[in-house]
């Protein structure tokens, strides 16, 4: 929906010394790439029609040709919905959303039925979401078939029962019933009624357009801001809807102010800080990671773009510079080298009008004093970038703050863009820095005449030996300047003097303009050594961002000869144990085991096997040699049959047995058992009665 | 004179013995055959323990309770089937048999359970 907006921002506000504002870069390559990546569609579609909606969206505002071809499939899945009775209100919008993208043709018979279902639907509306997707749906239609008449029979009522939902502090409620509001609610309301304005334009009275101004103006009173110049929007409620990031929030409250500001002629004044800090806040998001944060960034940037945001974009191209000048020893005033590079565009990357940037003020990082230039960049044609050529004369080594502004050649302009005031850049100048006159001397300690000097070459290898004992004083001095001679100070300058058993002692080296000089008093030192004679390592270190030489050098050792400590003085600290002897593996442990038995030869097992086996075949023996026979084993069928069972459920109890002793537990025996033991009750009973009473019939007889 | 006295007394006791032995009733003298094989049983395992040591006792104990815990329920029914014995006289031998084999199969779990 890329009309013309007639906005009027208010001019450029100069923000001085609080705004910092970041370096952004407006929307560029790696925002189509990642849309290329994030919106691909899986065979063929993007699932819903809301997905397909998004995806087309995007890469309709970041000039990407569709790649892949849904259009046949999105097209029939529009021409589906719009034809089936089922689908819900949001579904019929979503599909002429596409369409209003994709512009498929469609069955006006469909198109009728959607029409009729949307004005049901807005005369039955009462919650928020209903209005929004009935009127949405009407707007479309309209913009899409012009032949379909959709004339809002009672505007007024429709625009006022909205505005009843919203509150005092600019936020909108979903429904009369749900008493939180939120700012994505406040978006929705806003394209509602733009909507509303849109479709029935003459019944709109002037004065609820201006209580709509009104309301959007207090929406921003609501805006959350961060330091460096962010604006957003943010929900403090968790609404029915689940939590609504601000990136989806801000993203809605522009598409809403959008859709006011091009369904009224009038124009809306809105504050042009926050339109470039809301600009800001969706560009700092960089290449969001989820298809939809990339929609809504690029949505709402599509929309803010017609509002037209003056970014910057800042380069400095600091190779050039050193290239040129590696030392900063030359540096004259017949400078031609390029020094810093502006490219100024629009969000979304498209070229700005004719303006100039002057660079304003240098300050030194850290201190409040700076120095006004105000010194015109030239611009390079072909290039499209302002290019600082000259640098100012006393600019050194150092960290540096620059603050540009942007001059419009056209005041016109002025009431289209919004520019960020003056944007303050950091700037690191660095360079080699000069070591001079570097010497570690042992002085002695009451008169200060020199015991041992030794020159060093720094940064270089040395390796100085010295001793000294408690009554000396050890003296380290060195000059540093920058290639242009001036006094240099930089962040870190530190001795080291670290003892044989590994502790440490570390001072800072201080100095006066350009001479470095430290002197330890080994008097005054000999208890912070914790009395600890011996060797110590010295090192130097010298560092600075802006140093490009910085080192960290060992110089050395001196031999300290400290007298013994006294009973009360503090011991050294435990020096840190290697962490593996202590928490390292353990030496391996062999168990010893108990001896096992001796168990004895198994030829003598077998034997006595074979020995167990004999009294049986003696008894089997004994028992023919007494002449026992089956003589009264019943001969009739069932009492026969009885015995048997009898005499198998006896095995077969036996075989139980055998077999719990080999593998069974003693629950499952016990269960066997209790079974076969009532059969072999049973049928015992049987034979052994059969037995006793023809036993006791042969008695009688 | 005396020891030739001895020995024919022993002899004579030892056939007296056998002899009346010989009336005792087929199936009593089943029954004392079966304790017998038992009792001998038992003994072997007990030279076997004695030659290589008791390391699974448990195994050995089962294996010698069950011989002895056999030829003890044999004894007792041997008691009971004897006609001659006054005590038992209204019971039938059958009964007694029935007991006998339960109470061998109750020990013959417990044995294999202790059996390892």
């Amino acid at each position: 929906m890329a009309r013309d907006l007639g906005i009027l921002i208010i001019a450029v506000l100069v923000l001085a010394a609080t705004c910092e504002s970041a370096v952004l870069s407006p929307v560029s390559e790696s925002h189509r790439s990642a849309a290329l990546e994030l919106f691909s569609p899986a065979d063929g579609s993007y699932g819903s029609l809301e997905e397909t909606y998004e995806a087309l969206k995007t890469f309709k505002v970041l000039g990407i040709e569709k790649k892949h071809d849904i259009r046949t499939s999105s097209c029939a899945s529009v021409a589906d919905t719009l034809k089936s009775t089922s689908s819900a209100l949001k579904d019929f919008v979503d599909a002429l959303r596409v369409n209003s993208i994709l512009k498929c043709e469609l069955n006006s018979e469909a198109v009728r039925g959607t029409q009729s279902r949307f004005k049901d639907s807005l005369n039955g509306a009462n919650s928020l979401i209903d209005f929004y997707y009935s009127i949405g749906g009407l707007v479309l239609l309209k913009e899409q078939m012009s032949e379909v008449d959709v004339n809002l029979g009672d505007a007024d009522r429709i625009f006022r029962s909205i505005k009843a939902l919203g509150q005092s502090d600019g936020r909108w409620r979903l429904s009369s019933n749900n008493p939180e509001s939120s700012n994505n609610a406040a978006g929705i309301a806003l394209e509602a009624l733009a909507g509303v304005i849109s479709l029935a334009t003459p019944q709109i009275g002037n004065s609820l357009i201006t209580t709509l101004k009104n309301d959007i103006l207090k929406l921003f009173d609501g805006i959350e801001r961060y330091d460096d110049g962010t604006y957003y929007f943010d929900e403090k409620h968790v609404g029915a809807r689940g939590h609504q990031s601000p990136l989806s929030s801000s993203a809605s409250v522009v598409r809403g102010i959008a859709a006011v500001a091009a369904a009224t002629s009038e124009t809306l004044n809105l504050p042009g800080e926050k339109i470039l800090g809301l600009a800001k806040f969706f560009l700092g998001v960089g290449v969001p990671g989820s298809a939809q944060d990339l929609y809504h960034q690029i949505d709402a940037l599509s929309y803010l773009e017609n509002i037209r945001q003056v970014l910057w974009k800042l380069t400095f191209f600091r190779a050039l510079y050193n290239k040129a000048h590696p030392d900063l020893k030359i540096y004259s005033s017949d400078l031609d080298f390029v020094a810093a590079l502006v490219r100024v565009s629009t969000v979304l990357g498209s070229p700005a009008p004719t303006l100039s940037v002057r660079l304003m003020q240098i300050f030194v990082s850290g201190s409040k004093d700076a120095s006004v230039i105000d010194q015109e960049l030239k611009f390079d044609a072909v290039s499209g970038m302002h290019v600082l050529e000259t640098l100012p004369k006393n600019i050194d080594v150092g960290s540096y703050v620059f603050s540009f502004e942007v001059i419009f050649h056209n005041p016109e302009h002025k009431k289209t863009y919004v520019s960020g005031g003056r944007t303050r850049v950091l700037v690191h100048i660095t360079g080699v820095i000069k070591i001079d006159n570097a010497e570690i001397v042992i002085l002695d300690g009451d008169r200060g005449s020199v015991e041992t000097q030794k020159k060093l070459k720094l940064p270089g290898d040395n390796t100085v030996a010295l001793s000294a004992n408690h009554l000396q004083k050890l003296r380290l001095s060195f000059d540093l300047s920058t290639p242009f001679g001036n006094a240099f100070k930089p962040h870190q300058a530190f001795l080291k003097l670290r003892h044989e058993n590994g502790i440490d002692h570390i001072f800072l080296v201080g100095n006066s303009g350009k001479k470095f000089e430290i002197i330890l008093d080994f008097l005054g030192l000999v208890e912070k050594f914790f009395y600890l004679s011996g060797r110590y390592n010295i090192q130097l270190t010298v560092g600075d961002a802006d140093m490009e030489n910085s080192f960290l050098q060992p110089l050395g050792f001196v031999e300290l000869d400290l007298p013994d400590a006294p009973e009360k003085a503090t011991r050294p600290p435990p020096q840190a144990v290697d962490p593996y002897s202590r928490y390292g593996p353990k030496a391996e442990i062999t168990h010893i085991f108990r001896a096992p038995e001796k168990r004895p030869a198994k030829e003598l097992s077998l034997t006595f096997l074979g020995l167990i086996l004999v009294p049986f075949f003696g008894f089997l023996a004994g028992l023919v040699q007494l002449g026992a026979n089956l003589k009264s084993f019943p001969k009739s069928t069932v009492p026969s049959t009885f015995a048997i069972l009898f005499h198998l459920g006896i095995a077969a109890v036996l075989a139980l047995y055998a077999l719990f002793w080999l593998k069974l537990d003693l629950f499952t025996t016990l269960k066997a058992l209790g079974l076969l033991g009532m059969f072999l009750m049973f049928v015992g009973h049987k034979t052994l009665s059969h037995l006793a009473s023809t036993s006791s019939k042969l008695k009688s007889v | 004179m005396g020891k030739s006295a001895t020995t024919s007394d022993v002899h004579a006791l030892f056939h007296s013995l056998r002899s009346a032995y010989a009336a005792t009733a087929n199936h009593l003298k089943i029954i004392d055959l079966y304790i017998v094989f038992a009792i001998v049983t038992a003994v072997i395992q007990v030279a076997y323990m004695a030659i290589v040591g008791s390391f699974p006792f448990n195994s050995f104990l089962s294996g010698v309770l069950s011989c002895v815990g056999t030829a003890v329920l044999a004894v007792s029914l041997r008691i009971q089937v004897n006609k001659d014995n006054k005590e038992f006289k209204d019971l039938p031998p059958e009964r007694a048999f029935a007991d006998f084999v339960l109470c061998n199969l109750v020990l013959h779990l417990v044995i294999m359970n202790f059996l390892g």
